[in-house]
């Protein structure tokens, strides 16, 4: 049922926004004893995330220090397959998660839509987020946002060497050392995709399909091969996990080209129907709070909206790369074309 | 053996013969399991995705897609060669192991059938550790060793060819067990015949002895193709990376979103066609072997001495075991106990952060761990009885009619894993039965896939049990069932315990169903490894199928040093 709902909402996907009813975003709330005591009653939470495994649990393990006597449950995968279970999920009746996170914005316009949000905005992101990155009806906000970035590992390629520019990866002295993530199941992969193609043109991907990229699917997989010694180059990954890697001591560089660079942004939202209400409600004031904001920049490399949040120095700021935004409306209509696009150009 | 009838002698006489209620449910239960999900993919597979309405466009695209055909053409290609591979490893070792004076040869059986045991995704997970162009172990020891430059590439895993090996490691266990089994009972008078008319030893080998053995090599390739063709796992791990899609990677990606669940459906139609084709065949093979045991067991196979080739013999083991157990398990006990996986193995490297991770910070693994040894012992305890009673009411042939059990019952084996999600997905997932998201759907799932081996083996030892005890017990009153319970399950202990260890062992290791059918709540071990292969976290992967793999060699160790069924702990009635 919901696939005919989709394809119809497809269609009038532009429409449907400018048309739906702007409700009133609810009164912002705070944690209050009340609530926690409440959230406690619940006794657990489930969450269903895309942001890295190791990444998500180390925040579970903050709200569990901070709330006594409730469980978090992180369901980790990549955006895309988060979207497809929960969709799965919710056409089949069931109702597992409470709150959701992926890095695909449209996602959340889609949700919204189908009227699978509860909306709710925490005291946090109603004085601190900037307008840009919070839904005006209150129904989701941007809990984290990452680069997909190019980076290399220095050991196996020389500075000199790197490329600094886009269009530099068609050179054929690349071929065979370059790594990528998959559109059709990663989030972050699928906004760089869109916004790289809106930029140099599906002519840019045919030509490197040529390369003989290894592909794999989340975006946080590239990193890895890269740590691993894999590939040497990768054309798209998330930021945060080469953060991550270089506080390990593994010798990685970015680079930001001058043509931009694609951003990403994680929204977060509780669901309706939620198992567990008031403990939902609770991670959801959590997961916009200075200390999980500091500990997701600290440990996990996420860029956040959150004034107060300081970023290591070792990092180069936002407000020095050019970043590429996605408008999520104009994504949307063209998630198919992608998708068939790419499995031309790249066989999967 | 009065004994046992005596003990439970009285009652039994007024019970009333069941066998025809137990009869209707088994068909009812067994048409529910393999049919329903058959009705429901031909249902979607001619229903439009976008309107809901009768359309022949989901099979058009199947002709006129040339990524699907491409993905069905090269899923034919990398089976067929996994099946010759496996072919050539297996008969050349089966015949060393079972007809030769190769030293070890007892063990090297026992070894080959233990790695029966490792899940082909982990396997294949092993390999890319080992086989990966540049991070390689091998290649990186191979550039160490020789000094080259480190664009040199000694093996890609990444390939078809790469993809061929890596299945083909795991597979070869069916053809050689197979073949090992039927040189066991190639009659030595046929064989001494021809040495006594002065053929040598090759000739005979190649006159006699390999005639003889043909229909189970050629029966144990078509398991290893059919094998690879229904594989989820290893293509995903390995085909992926490769920039190709097999058929089976190609229906999961039609599930992502939006999810085009009528072309899913028309897609997975050919390969169940595919399947029945080849199992016909096998039939059509096996159904010639009556030949092989002709003269019955007489006397001890011919042992071939091998002399001199000794040592030739003794290398080609050593490394068709080193390809298929010494290096995948290595690599994966390397990568658990070190940081990256290429890191050189040494004091400073070894770290216990990835089983700090998986056992205490990973909030996933408990919950897996419990779901995959519960759906394991239940699917194991369900089967066996099921295909313990079917097996019953086919071989005695007590009511006319039971032969369609048996035909039910081995029906599923028709039906690829891929193909069985979706087509219990499409029966269960909605709202009329919402079993989508339970555990249950799970066990209807496994209980369907399992089934044709759990009844095949109970068959088999059916044949072997005289129905005179049976028929003393019948005599003194006792119903169908509880004979079958009291006497015939007894003096099946061993093939009860063996078929049930061999359905635990194969829920353990699905995964092509399975990806389909798990939610947050139910998730399994294979599953988040395979969840954890997609964000690249090799060394909690191996952690974790280490603990898989100790966890099933106790259940199996438990199960066949336990007495499950209450009764067999009495008189020694074999």
């Amino acid at each position: 049922m919901w696939k005919r709902a989709l394809t119809a909402t497809l269609v009038i996907a532009g429409m449907a926004m400018a048309s739906h009813a702007r409700a009133q975003a609810p009164e912002p709330y705070a944690i209050t004893p009340e609530l926690i005591a409440a959230a406690q009653k619940d006794g657990k939470v489930v969450f269903y995330t895309a942001t890295d495994v190791a990444v998500a649990e180390k925040l579970a393990e903050l709200f569990k220090k901070t709330y006594s006597g409730i469980d978090v449950q992180v369901e980790r995968a990549g955006s895309e397959r988060v979207f497809q279970r929960v969709g799965q999920e919710i056409s089949s009746g069931i109702y597992n998660a409470d709150v959701i996170e992926t890095s695909d914005a449209v996602h959340f316009e889609y949700f919204k839509r189908q009227s699978w949000l509860v909306p709710m905005v925490p005291d946090e992101v109603a004085k601190k987020w900037p307008e840009d990155e919070k839904d005006p009806d209150g129904y989701f906000a941007a809990y984290r946002a990452h680069l997909s970035v190019i980076a290399y590992r220095t050991d196996l390629l020389p500075e000199a060497d790197a490329p600094k520019t886009w269009t530099d990866l068609l050179d054929p002295k690349y071929k065979g050392k370059m790594v990528k993530a998959h559109p059709g199941y990663s989030g972050t992969v699928m906004t760089a995709t869109f916004v790289l193609q809106e930029l140099l043109g599906w002519d840019f991907f045919e030509k490197l399909g040529q390369q003989q990229v290894m592909q794999v699917q989340s975006s946080t997989e590239p990193p890895k091969k890269l740590a691993q010694g894999e590939r040497a180059l990768e054309i798209d990954g998330n930021e945060y996990n080469i953060f991550r890697l270089q506080d390990e001591g593994v010798p990685i560089k970015i680079v930001y080209p001058a043509e931009g660079t694609p951003l990403a942004v994680g929204n977060a939202a509780v669901l309706a129907n939620s198992p567990h209400p008031e403990a939902a409600k609770l991670f959801y004031a959590f997961l916009f709070s200075r200390e999980a904001q500091q500990l997701n920049s600290d440990s996990g490399g996420l860029r956040s909206f959150h004034p107060e949040v300081k970023e290591k120095t070792s990092r180069t700021p936002l407000s020095q790369i050019k970043l590429l935004h996605l408008d999520p409306a104009k994504l949307e209509p063209m998630i198919q074309e992608i998708k068939s696009n790419y499995e031309k150009y790249f066989g999967t | 053996m009065t004994d046992i009838a005596m003990t439970t002698w009285e009652g039994r006489r007024r019970s009333v013969d069941l066998s025809i209620p137990t009869f209707v449910l088994l068909a009812l239960l067994l048409s529910v399991l393999v049919i329903l999900p058959l009705f429901w993919i031909i249902y979607y597979a001619f229903r439009s995705d976008a309107n809901g309405a009768f359309t022949f466009a989901n099979f058009a695209a199947l002709v006129t897609d040339p990524t699907l055909l491409r993905a069905y053409g090269l899923a034919v290609g990398m089976a067929f060669a996994v099946g010759v591979l496996s072919c050539a490893i297996a008969t050349p070792m089966a015949w060393l192991v079972a007809r030769t004076d190769l030293p070890g040869r007892k063990f090297i059986r026992v070894l080959v059938t233990a790695s029966f045991v490792t899940p082909p995704f982990l396997g294949a997970i092993a390999y890319e550790i080992l086989a990966a162009p540049n991070s390689g172990i091998i290649n990186v020891l191979y550039r160490k060793i020789f000094g080259l430059d480190p664009a040199v590439v000694l093996v890609n895993i990444y390939t078809m060819s790469g993809l061929v090996f890596a299945i083909a490691c795991f597979t070869f266990p069916y053809v050689f067990t197979l073949v090992a089994n039927a040189l066991d009972k190639v009659p030595s008078d046929l064989e001494d015949a021809s040495a006594i008319l002065g053929g040598k030893a090759l000739t005979t080998l190649r006159r006699v002895t390999f005639p003889l053995v043909l229909p189970a090599m050629l029966a144990g390739t078509l398991i290893a193709i059919l094998q690879s063709l229904t594989m989820f796992g290893s293509p995903a791990i390995l085909a992926l990376p490769a920039g190709f899609h097999v058929i089976t990677t190609k229906i999961w990606s039609l599930f992502q979103f939006p999810p085009q669940l009528g072309l899913a459906a028309a897609s997975a139609i050919p390969l169940l066609i595919i399947t029945v084709i080849l199992l016909r065949a096998q039939k059509m093979v096996l159904g010639r072997k009556g030949y092989t045991v002709l003269g019955g067991k007489s006397g001890s196979p011919r042992i071939v001495k091998l002399g001199k080739w000794k040592w030739a013999a003794g290398l080609f083991v050593l490394a068709v075991l080193s390809m298929t157990i010494i290096l995948p398990y290595g690599a994966i006990f390397k990568t658990a106990f070190t940081n990256t996986a290429s890191d050189p193995l040494n004091l400073q490297t070894i770290t216990l952060k990835h089983w700090n991770f998986v056992l205490f910070e990973f909030s996933a693994t408990q919950l897996a761990l419990r779901n995959t040894f519960l759906l394991g012992i239940l699917t194991a305890t369900g089967v066996t009885i099921v295909a313990l009673v079917t097996a019953y009411l086919v071989t005695r042939r007590s009511i006319p009619g039971s032969n369609y059990l048996g035909l039910l019952a081995t029906a599923p084996i028709a039906i690829p894993g891929i193909v069985l999600g979706v087509g219990l997905f499409l029966s269960y997932a909605n709202p009329t039965f919402q079993l989508y998201g339970t555990i249950w759907i799970l066990l209807i799932a496994f209980m369907t896939i399992e089934l044709p081996a759990g009844y095949q083996q109970m068959s088999s030892s059916f044949a072997g049990v005289h129905p005179e005890l049976e028929e003393a017990g019948r005599i003194m009153g006792a119903s169908r069932l509880r004979t079958l319970w009291d006497i015939t399950t007894p003096l099946l202990r061993t093939s009860v315990i063996a078929a049930w260890c061999f359905v635990f062992v194969g829920t353990i290791r699905e995964l092509s169903a399975t990806i389909l059918l798990t939610t947050a709540n139910t998730k399994l071990v294979s599953v988040i490894i395979y969840d954890l292969n997609e964000s690249g976290d090799l060394g909690a992967i191996c952690v974790l199928g280490i603990i898989l793999l100790i966890a099933s060699f106790a259940v199996v160790y438990v199960a066949n040093n336990v007495p499950v069924l209450g009764r067999s702990r009495e008189p020694q009635t074999t």
